[in-house]
C-alpha cells in the first residue's frame, strides 16, 4: 500500500487532525509526524506519514526546468489537471 | 505567475515539462541494448500505466514491476488463518482489497458469504474504534502492508489496544525483496526505482547497498508523472555513464533519515524475521513479527490457527511470474479472459496495487510495444 495522498492540516486536536484533501475534509492521525496547521502532509490509511516540503518541491521543479530549458509552468496549462 | 496555493505539487503534472523530459530520455538512452528498469511499487505501476508512460519511452527501455503489492504477496496460508478466525466466530477486520484475496480455497469475503463476520476498514484506527464500541465481541485486525503501513499498526499496539482486539501481523519489508530481484537469474535489471512512500518512512540508507555493493543505480521516486519520468531519466543517465549512485527524486517527501518517530515505533513493537511471500517463497529478514512483550496482541497466541503451507498460485495462474516482472499481464493466458477484476483468479488481479489489476483498469494506455 504505497497509496498516500497529500492534504493540508486545518485543525489539530492532540493525536488527531482535520485535513483538507483539496475540498474533502477528513480526519487523520498525526502522531507519526511533527506538523502544525497549514502544513501539507502525506496521509496513508488514516495516518499522516510525512510532512511535505513545499520549498523542496519548488526547487526540484526549478532545477529541472533550468536543466531542460523549460520555461516556468503556466497556470493555464495546469488548470484542470 | 501565481501557483495554486492548495496544490503546489501540480507542477509535477506539467505536460510541457514532461515532453522535454521525454525528449531528454530519448536523447540519452543507449541505443543498442535492452535496458530494464525495475520499480517495486504498485502505485508506481499505476502512474506508469495511467499516464501511458511506457508508450513514451524508447523501444529498448523496459520498465518492469517488482513485488510491490502488499496484498498480492500475502501467502495463502496467512489468508487461511484469517478465514479460520472469521469462521470460528470472531470478527475479522481488514482493508478492502485484502477481503477479496484468496487463501487456499476461500477469500475473507467468501467466508462472509458463509456467515462469518468480516468487516472492511480503511485504517487500523477504525479497527481500534470498532473493538472499543463492541467490547463483547472479539476482533482480529489483518495487518497487511509494507513499511508505509507498519508504523500505524505499531502505534496502535504500543498504545495498548482494547483487550478484545488482536492482530494478524503480515507486514513486510521492501529492501529484501529488491535484493531477491537481483538474485533472480535471467532478469538482468539495470536500475531500480525505489518506492517513494515506503522511503518517507525508512529513509535512504537501506538502499545504499544497491549502488555500493550491487553497482545498481537506484532512484527514489514520487508518484506524479513528472516524478516517474525524472526518475527514469536519472536512471538512464547513470546507465549511459556506467555509474551507480542513490538519487532522491522525491525530495519534497523523503529525507535521508526517513520518519524517525515511525521507525522508532516499528522497532519497539516489531522484530524482523524471515517470512514467506506468495509466489516468491521464503525471503530472509523480510517480515515483521511482534516482540515478546506484545505477543499477547498476536492473534496466534489467542487462537490456534497456525496454517503451514497453502495454495499460493491457482492452476493456470502466473502471478509468480508477474510479480517479478518476468512476464507482463498480457502474457498470462488467463488475463482478461478467465481472470478479470470482477472475477479474479490470482492475487495480482485483486490487490489495488496488483500489476494485473492496474493493467486491466488502464488497458488502452498500457499495452506496450513488446520487446
Amino acid at each position: 500500500m504505497c497509496l498516500a495522498v497529500p492534504a493540508r492540516i486545518i485543525e489539530v486536536n492532540g493525536d488527531l487532525a482535520k485535513v483538507d484533501f483539496g475540498g474533502v475534509i477528513r480526519e487523520a492521525n498525526v502522531s507519526l509526524v511533527d506538523a502544525k496547521v497549514g502544513d501539507y502532509v502525506l496521509v496513508h490509511a488514516g495516518y499522516a506519514i510525512q510532512v511535505l516540503d513545499k520549498e523542496e518541491a519548488e526547487e526540484t521543479l526549478r532545477l529541472w526546468r533550468e536543466i531542460l530549458e523549460v520555461e516556468e509552468e503556466r497556470e493555464d496549462v495546469l488548470e484542470g489537471l | 505567475m501565481k501557483r495554486s496555493e492548495k496544490m503546489f505539487w501540480k507542477g509535477f503534472r506539467d505536460p510541457i515539462l514532461a515532453k522535454r523530459i521525454i525528449e531528454k530520455i530519448h536523447e540519452i538512452t543507449p541505443k543498442n541494448e535492452i535496458i530494464k528498469i525495475c520499480h517495486i511499487c504498485g502505485t508506481h505501476e499505476w502512474t506508469i500505466s495511467h499516464y501511458g508512460i511506457r508508450s513514451l519511452l524508447p523501444g529498448n527501455v523496459d520498465v518492469i514491476a517488482g513485488p510491490g503489492c502488499p496484498v498480492c504477496i500475502v501467502p495463502a496460508s496467512e489468508v487461511d488463518e484469517a478465514i479460520k478466525i472469521a469462521l470460528g466466530g470472531s470478527t475479522l477486520l481488514c482493508f478492502g482489497d485484502v477481503a477479496r484475496v484468496s487463501g487456499s480455497q476461500l477469500s475473507p469475503i467468501d467466508a462472509k458469504a458463509k456467515g462469518a463476520d468480516v468487516r472492511i476498514v480503511y485504517s487500523v484506527m477504525d479497527a481500534v474504534r470498532i473493538a472499543e464500541k463492541e467490547p463483547n465481541k472479539d476482533f482480529v485486525f489483518f495487518a497487511i502492508g509494507f513499511e508505509t503501513t507498519a508504523p500505524s499498526t505499531a502505534y496502535e499496539i504500543l498504545k495498548k489496544p482494547p483487550e478484545n482486539l488482536s492482530f494478524l501481523i503480515s507486514h513486510r519489508l521492501i529492501p529484501p525483496a529488491m535484493e531477491l530481484m537481483l538474485g533472480i537469474g535471467d532478469l538482468y535489471i539495470d536500475a531500480f526505482i525505489a518506492p517513494g512512500h515506503v522511503s518517507t518512512i525508512i529513509g535512504l540508507e537501506p538502499y545504499e547497498v544497491f549502488p555500493k555493493v550491487y553497482r545498481m543505480p537506484t532512484v527514489v521516486a514520487g508518484f506524479e508523472p513528472i516524478d516517474v519520468l525524472l526518475a527514469i531519466c536519472a536512471a538512464l543517465k547513470q546507465i549511459k555513464n556506467r555509474t551507480a549512485s542513490l538519487v532522491n527524486e522525491y525530495r519534497r517527501a523523503v529525507r535521508w533519515e526517513g520518519n524517525i518517530k515511525a521507525k522508532e515505533l516499528m522497532k519497539r513493537a516489531f522484530k524482523i524475521v524471515s517470512g514467506n511471500w506468495r509466489g516468491l517463497g521464503r525471503i530472509p529478514g523480510s517480515t515483521f513479527a511482534l516482540r515478546e512483550e506484545y505477543l499477547k496482541y498476536d492473534a496466534h497466541e489467542r487462537y490456534s490457527i497456525r496454517v503451514e503451507g497453502g495454495r499460493d498460485i491457482p492452476p493456470g495462474c502466473q502471478c509468480h511470474l508477474v510479480i517479478i516482472g518476468k512476464i507482463k499481464p498480457i502474457e498470462c493466458s488467463l488475463f482478461m479472459k478467465t481472470c478479470t477484476p470482477q472475477r479474479p483468479i490470482g492475487s495480482c488481479m485483486v490487490g489495488i496495487e496488483g500489476t494485473c489489476r492496474i493493467w486491466a483498469l488502464t488497458m488502452q494506455k498500457t499495452v506496450p510495444r513488446l520487446i
